[in-house]
């Protein structure tokens, strides 16, 4: 009792939010369902919660790609455009050459995409934001100029993707099929395995793990390139999803996925986080999304929204570990 | 004199190679003359404007991701409230638009200073916020400018567009840089404790680098709405062209190091290869990714100066 009463209330709350960040999280969005039921009596039912799901799914992988780099104090801004590049060869080449191959390609060039970036971050030592904007602007012309030779030939999106991403089974989206592995493998990989542990090494202190041994330009160039691998994987979901190949298709996501890993309690920073609290997140602004589509508050609107809660939620983490 | 070229090598090599450029310009065009330069000025005044902004937060040991965001806020507004109304109206309502842009700025710097988080994802969150801002203001290109605007960068004997450059640039830095102020820019970004510790207004300072970025980019704004005569909401690709510059131009990203002429000749050297290879019929979407090298490999060459500079 002597404990309780030494230490006031707020410090207690910011306390508990530091030890187990994932209640507040669930309690966010449990409130954001209610409110979401109050402002719209009836719409929460079982279709409801498996449409959010699904939409909350592709967000969730590319934020995973920003969860993984914010553990080593990174961030990758050509995710959207990695997607995009994936989402667009793959529906354009399916035609000529056939959809494995297609896909083959497509993955390839998401990895080689995200090889540039490790080069740059690792090798180079550009600040990754710089870096993977740079990437991205590479990327963008590319795409131009290789939309040029494939106008004519049309788009097919194949029939695996299309199942993937809008088919339903016992009225969840199939697309859990992909993810339920995929969230269990980056969840095991971030806190039981040895690259896992090198990632939070690296951002806690990277010349201390340096210190230790850690080939660290081996660690960050494997995580771009993981996490072009990622947003390749994505973009080909989005694909199945949107069913129409453009070079805008997964552009959009980028400011969500990075919101999505800095509501979910990942310090921008390095070190602190993972990637169950981003899921958590991913929902967070999914029913965040509905809401404001609701209250049919316009594109600007959401984007300054974004934009200050990641502000807000980052000052708020930079308060959080000030007073350890 | 040997002293003067030992301190602006760079500088120097810079126009040196400007130089080269215009010459293999000529040869590739030979009747490139006074209205090639022209359109090259007018063409990189918003570059060159967006550069300045960057050169003096870098050279303050901060960066300004929202930058070109802050751009297209400033063209908007200025396109939206000089639409329809006279040519002396006009005049209020660019004066207004400048203060705006520096006010905008100095929230970028309080909040930075106020929410002590890094300077980089203060203005990555900023950017989405004045992206989403500009496209409140104009959903789509639209607005327009008074006629004596754009009559301000067209034309001339010498090419108008330089010297309004010359004269805002000028104008504007040449007073900080003589005064405690700029001092004080170089101090904070050479080294913010020891700069705290002499006794400089850390945060003030901090938040008056940004606020003359943001004049800079209400200035680049207008320059864009004076050139095309209407307002633009989607910020166009000064962001990473400006990081380009200011690091080709000599500033250091780890701040204190350099001045404003480098990042200028900069901005002039990547325009003008532009030009070249347009001149050389090269499809302008391929001129988009060379660019795109061009400017990951002036980050890239930067980063790996910088890492050799902290082990000498």
């Amino acid at each position: 009792m002597s404990v309780t009463e030494t230490i006031p209330p707020f410090s207690r709350a910011l306390r508990l939010m530091r030890d187990y960040p994932m209640l507040p999280l669930g309690l966010l969005l449990a409130a954001l369902v209610i409110l979401l039921e109050i402002l719209q009596p009836g719409i929460i039912n079982s279709r409801w919660l498996a449409n959010t799901i699904k939409v909350a799914i592709p967000l969730a992988m590319l934020a995973a790609c920003q969860t993984l780099t914010m553990l080593t104090g990174g961030i990758d801004l050509s995710v959207g455009i990695i997607a995009t590049v994936a989402a667009f060869v793959t529906g354009t080449l399916s035609p000529l050459v056939g959809v494995p191959s297609a896909v083959a390609v497509s993955l390839v060039l998401a990895l080689l995409l995200g090889l540039l970036n490790g080069f740059g971050v690792a090798v180079c030592r550009v600040h990754p934001l710089i870096m993977t904007l740079g990437t991205g602007l590479v990327a963008t012309g590319l795409m131009q100029v290789y939309q040029r030779y494939v106008i004519a030939t049309g788009s097919k999106i194949p029939d695996f993707l299309q199942w993937l991403g809008i088919g339903r089974t016992l009225g969840l989206p199939n697309s859990i099929v992909l993810f339920v592995p995929f969230a269990a493998l980056i969840l095991w990989a971030q806190k039981r395995s040895g690259f896992g542990r090198l990632l939070y090494a690296m951002g806690s202190n990277e010349k201390a793990a340096r210190l230790s041994g850690v080939r660290g330009w081996q660690v960050l160039m494997a995580l771009y390139v993981l996490s072009g691998l990622i947003a390749g994987i994505t973009g080909l979901l989005y694909l199945g999803m949107i069913k129409q190949a453009s070079l805008s298709l997964a552009v959009p996501l980028l400011l969500p996925s990075v919101a999505a890993a800095v509501i979910g309690g990942t310090s921008i920073f390095g070190g602190r986080g993972g990637f169950g609290g981003t899921i958590i997140g991913a929902l967070i602004l999914t029913v965040l999304g509905t809401m404001l589509t609701l209250m049919q508050m316009p594109e600007g609107g959401r984007r300054i929204l974004f934009g200050l809660i990641v502000l807000a939620v980052t000052a708020l983490f930079v308060r959080l570990t000030d007073n350890t | 004199m040997k002293r003067f070229v030992v301190q602006n090598g760079w500088t120097i090599g810079l126009a040196v190679l400007l130089g080269l450029l215009l010459i293999v310009t000529k040869l590739i065009q030979p009747d490139f003359g006074l209205s090639g330069l022209d359109s090259l000025g007018r063409a990189s005044l918003p570059f060159a404007l967006a550069t300045l902004g960057m050169a003096v937060v870098v050279i303050a040991g901060g960066i300004d991701l929202s930058l070109a965001s802050l751009m297209a806020v400033c063209s908007v507004t200025a396109a939206v409230l000089m639409d329809g109304r006279g040519e002396v109206a006009a005049v209020p309502i660019v004066l207004g638009v400048l203060v705006l842009g520096a006010c905008l700025g100095a929230v970028n710097g309080s909040l930075i200073v106020v929410s002590r988080v890094p300077d980089i994802v203060v203005t990555l969150a900023m950017m989405f916020v004045w992206d989403g801002t500009a496209l409140l203001i104009l959903n789509a290109p639209g607005g327009g400018a008074a006629d004596w605007l754009r009559g301000l960068i067209v034309g001339g004997v010498v090419p108008k567009s330089f010297i309004f450059l010359a004269v805002v640039a000028l104008g504007v830095w040449l007073p900080i840089r003589r005064s405690k102020l700029g001092l004080m820019l170089y101090a904070l970004g050479s080294d913010a404790q020891a700069a705290f510790r002499s006794g400089v207004p850390v945060k003030t300072t901090k938040i008056a680098s940004y606020a003359i970025a943001g004049l800079f980019a209400a200035f680049g704004g207008m320059a864009v709405t004076m050139s095309t005569g209407i307002g633009e909401p989607i910020p166009g690709p000064y962001l990473l062209a400006s990081v380009a510059a200011v690091v080709l131009g000599g500033v250091s990203l780890t701040g204190g190091k350099g001045g404003l002429l480098g990042p200028v000749l900069a901005v002039f050297i990547l325009r003008l290869v532009r030009l070249d290879l347009t001149l050389l019929a090269v499809d302008p979407n391929v001129t988009v990714i060379i660019e795109g090298v061009i400017m990951i490999g002036v980050v890239m060459l930067g980063g790996v100066l910088a890492l050799r500079g902290q082990r000498t």
